[in-house]
């Protein structure tokens, strides 16, 4: 069976690190965007005809404002799982280190 | 006090060693690490000192150590890293492990030897045989010619050398002859040129590559080679060709002149080959072999052998006194250590059982002693950070302590972001939780060490990174709502002053806090995060940085200026208290303490009603140095801050001016009269704390020794003549002026040089701001279906651009301006930092030259 690894240590530690961060902090992002902070309208990808046209408003831009929220919560998923291979990548340098010496 | 106050007590001590017990008493101070040798034969170069010989012995062992050290690395032993700490051992037992070594060092030379010999056997013979495969080959392909051969049996053939063959090629004379052997495969065409130009024709060559890589055995790389086979006619060709095979290197070998005798020989060789294998495995076993035991106790054997060289190193500094057949060494020692040191001498002269004790005395010195200040893991960073501008000067106040909260604070200050503060804190944290991790410590790469030195520092500026993060409401760049916005934008719709025709017409609005209920109140914790909206955030911003800026600096450099009075106090020079301090905090009171007064005062009185009536800080301040008068409204003069403004501006000016000549000339001026003075033995105490004698022997001991060290003699003020220098009245003029002029223009530059606080929190925050829009939000905005997967390399993207210019190139920066703050504009308040490090003699801090090289 061919050998599993491909990175050394240090780049699967930094790819823990990443992963680990990058669940938090899109996880948090999400939770912020779903609650509709104010201070993230620049993030949310609206146009001047979603407000001017709005027959309800503010319905379009929450809407949007889920959507995005959405998008974070995926892409904190993927960062699960690209967290999840580092974690393998990690224990493998380990026994093999471990087996060298 | 602390230690970590002023520094420890220290005292000059002569240790009265018998001359029996002295290496082992030297070996317990050694493993204790408690005080500081000085060098009492100064005049006298290292290859006449009195232990030349066992120092030269100790290098010659260490010389074998290396060499042994480097064959265990070679062939992959590892050594047995146990924390190990073998004493010293005595000087009997230095020549068993002398021989030992020496033994070691010549079976290993040996048996390497041997090895090598071995190994180009090997390659010669396994040559010959690649040679004979592949010549045979060059045979076999005129095999159909061999029945034709048998013709020219009866021509003669040369008889001298066994080289030549009498078969295959024939051409006019049947003298034919052969060469066979190897040549690196980079030589083979030169090779042929060579010979044909050289032989013209009369020698045929044919060679082929051997197929395999043959080890070159005086590189040791694996080349390529070339199977040649020469066939000339002619003695004189014969010769030519063989010095040619000499010019270029080639290994020749025989050829066979049957096809009987080359199986004869292949057969042969194969054989020999095959011992030969045996036995250079048995070679290499047995070398490893010894090896494995060398290793063993190499460790052990390198610690001795140092500490046996620095016990040694240090009885070449000590000096012998005839009379009382002892060695005197004289040590630099914190008072509080005295016993313990007494203990040590007791417990070396026990273990080398003398008959008389070796023992201490404390003597008085006019020297000032090397500063020693105690630190523990969490404090020797900072205390290092301040050594690296300058050592306390002995006993003075050392500004560690307080660096431990406001190196942090002044960092955080210009860091302030709540995100990058925890991720900071985070990676300190992990670096403090594996602190007692052999490999973190041990790494050779220089950059982590200086982070791993500094962890408690990384650790201190990422709390209060978050601290300041929380007051700027700044986390990523995005504020935070914790508490609920003190402003209401519904409320300018109630009060009508808005309509929605206004929002669709115009791009930027204006809330007016006059209005009702649109502000409710200051935020409780910090910066409104409304002001994350605001297109004017950076006006407000900058107004309230700066202020705060200042108003920093000057607490900080008022702090360094009462920290002076202890020192004047401690060091009992009262007459700097009210000749340099008291005119130097009412300038800085008067003048700056003033301006941060006016900058309070503005901040809560004003309201927002009359904020547009606000007078400016800055005109005011540069009026009260031009001493305008407050003519009202007049001619436009701006109206005062409170009543009673212009008068009290007027006495602080003048008070401010009047300190100025006070300081320039009262100390000097003063010091003159006092020495002009006829009272000779009042106060005549310098910069150190003088050493109290303990009693009547130890001074009749010591007056023999009295001339070599040069203390004092018994009279309290003479030695104060003696020793001080003339009071040079220009010289403390000078001095004076210049500190005058340092201090006074310094109050203004120092307290503008503050102002990079808020220039670099402006910067980090700026930086912060541009990344999130130009990076993560190009991420955000994504909206088409496959958006999202584009968000997670950009994310990635982010994070690494964070980790290196937000934390790690502005980490650094203001670390920089954190330290320089520190230095330059705290420290010259009252920092001396003219001492020298307390260096104790201590086995566990002395490096090894095999260290140095990397094979530890």
């Amino acid at each position: 069976m061919p050998s599993l690894l491909f990175c050394g240590p240090k780049m699967a530690a930094c790819g823990m690190v990443i992963s680990i961060w990058g669940v938090i902090m899109l996880a948090m992002l999400g939770i912020f965007f779903s609650a509709k902070s104010a201070v993230l309208i620049e993030d949310v990808p609206f146009t001047e005809e979603d407000i001017r046209n709005d027959p309800n408003p503010p319905q379009k831009i929450y809407s949007l404002y889920n959507q995005v929220g959405i998008n974070c919560f995926i892409a904190a998923g993927i960062y699960v799982v690209v967290g999840a291979v580092s974690l393998c990548q990690v224990r493998l340098n380990k026994r093999q280190e471990y087996m060298v010496t | 006090m602390g230690s970590l106050l002023r520094g420890e007590e220290m005292c000059l001590a002569q240790l009265f060693l018998q001359s029996g017990s002295a290496y082992d008493c030297i070996s317990e101070l050694g493993e204790l690490g408690l005080v500081e040798f000085r060098d009492l034969n100064p005049n006298v170069n290292a290859f006449q000192r009195k232990h030349v010989s066992e120092i030269k012995k100790c290098e010659e062992m260490e010389r074998i150590l290396g060499y042994l050290l480097r064959e265990i690395k070679k062939a992959n032993i590892s050594v047995p890293e146990r924390d190990m700490n073998p004493v010293a051992p005595s000087p009997k037992s230095i020549l068993t492990i002398m021989e030992q070594l020496q033994r070691l060092e010549v079976e290993l030379g040996e048996v390497t030897r041997n090895k090598e010999k071995l190994q180009k056997n090997l390659l010669e013979l396994t040559e010959y045989t690649h040679m004979l495969r592949i010549t045979r080959n060059f045979v076999q392909r005129s095999a159909e010619r061999e029945p034709l051969h048998v013709q020219y049996e009866e021509f003669p053939f040369l008889e001298k050398d066994t080289r030549m063959d009498y078969s295959s090629m024939q051409r006019l004379g049947a003298k034919l002859g052969f060469i066979s052997g190897l040549i690196q495969r980079a030589k083979i065409e030169a090779f042929e040129r060579m010979l044909w130009r050289v032989c013209k024709g009369y020698t045929i060559l044919s060679y082929a590559e051997v197929e395999e890589y043959l080890e070159d055995p005086d590189t040791g790389e694996p080349t390529k080679s070339v199977v040649f086979l020469i066939s000339y006619w002619g003695d004189q060709i014969g010769q030519k060709v063989k010095k040619i095979c000499d010019c270029y290197h080639c290994h020749l070998y025989p050829y066979p002149s049957s096809n009987n005798e080359r199986n004869d020989v292949v057969e042969g060789l194969r054989t020999r080959i095959q011992d030969l294998y045996t036995v250079l495995h048995r070679t290499e076993d047995y070398l490893r072999q010894v090896l494995i035991r060398a290793s063993e106790s190499v460790y052990t054997w390198m610690v001795q052998v140092k500490k046996m060289k620095a016990i040694y190193y240090i009885l070449n500094l000590c000096s012998f006194d005839v009379t009382n057949k002892c060695l005197i060494a004289e040590v630099w020692c914190p008072v509080n250590d005295i016993p313990e040191l007494r203990r040590a001498l007791e417990d070396g002269s026990r273990k080398s059982g003398a008959t008389v004790p070796s023992f201490v005395n404390r003597i008085p010195t006019t020297d000032t002693p090397p500063t020693l200040i105690r630190t523990n893991k969490f404090t020797s960073g900072f205390q290092n950070i301040v050594d690296a501008y300058g050592v306390c000067s002995y006993r003075e106040i050392n500004p560690a302590p307080f660096t431990l909260i406001t190196f942090p604070f002044l960092f955080a200050v210009m860091f302030g972001d709540l995100g990058h503060g925890v991720l900071m804190t985070l990676f300190a944290a992990l670096m403090v939780l594996h602190e007692n991790n052999r490999k973190l410590k041990n790494t050779r790469n220089e950059i982590w060490n200086t982070f791993f030195e500094g962890r408690y520092i990384i650790l201190m500026m990422g709390l209060f990174s978050i601290y300041t993060g929380l007051i700027y409401n700044d986390c990523f760049s995005k504020s935070l709502n914790i508490f609920g916005s003190g402003w209401s934008v519904k409320a300018m719709f109630d009060a009508n002053v808005w309509k929605d025709s206004d929002v669709t017409a115009n791009t930027y609005l204006t809330l007016d806090p006059n209005t009702s209920r649109v502000f409710h109140g200051p935020y409780p914790l910090g910066i409104d995060p409304i002001w994350n909206l605001a297109s004017n955030r950076l006006t407000f911003l900058n107004s309230f940085k700066m202020k705060m800026s200042v108003i920093l600096g000057i607490i900080h450099m008022t702090f360094g200026v009462i920290l002076s009075s202890y020192n004047h106090i401690y060091f009992r020079k009262k007459y700097n208290l009210y000749l340099v301090f008291l005119p130097q905090l009412l300038f800085l009171m008067c003048l700056f303490g003033y301006l941060v007064f006016m900058i309070v005062y503005k901040w809560l009185v004003f309201s927002v009603t009359d904020s547009s009536f606000a007078p400016s800080i800055l005109i005011h301040f540069i009026n009260m140095f031009l001493m305008q008068r407050d003519a009202g409204d007049a001619r436009g003069a701006p109206r005062p801050l409170y009543p009673g403004q212009t008068g009290l501006q007027v006495f602080l000016v003048v008070i401010a001016v009047l300190s100025v000549p006070v300081l320039l000339l009262g100390k000097p001026v003063y010091l003159n009269w006092f020495k002009n003075g006829s009272r000779r033995h009042v106060g005549m105490y310098r910069g150190y704390e003088r050493v109290r004698r303990n009693s009547d022997e130890d001074l009749i001991l010591l007056r023999n020794h009295d001339e070599e060290e040069g203390s004092s003699h018994s009279d309290f003020s003479s030695s104060g003549e003696n020793v001080s220098e003339e009071f040079n009245f220009a010289d403390e003029l000078l001095h004076q002026a210049i500190h005058t002029i340092e201090f006074c223009l310094g109050c203004i530059s120092n307290t503008a040089s503050y102002l990079r606080l808020w220039a670099l929190s402006l910067a980090h925050a700026q930086l912060s701001e541009v990344l999130w829009a130009m990076v993560m939000r190009v991420g955000l905005r994504m909206d088409t279906r496959l958006g999202v997967l584009f968000l997670v390399p950009v994310f990635g993207v982010f994070a690494v651009l964070t980790v290196s210019i937000l934390l790690i190139m502005e980490g650094l920066s203001a670390f920089l301006h954190a330290l320089r703050l520190h230095w330059v504009e705290f420290q010259n308040k009252f920092y001396g930092g003219t001492g020298v490090k307390f260096c104790p003699f201590a086995f566990s801090l002395l490096p090894s030259s095999l260290e140095h090289d990397g094979l530890l």
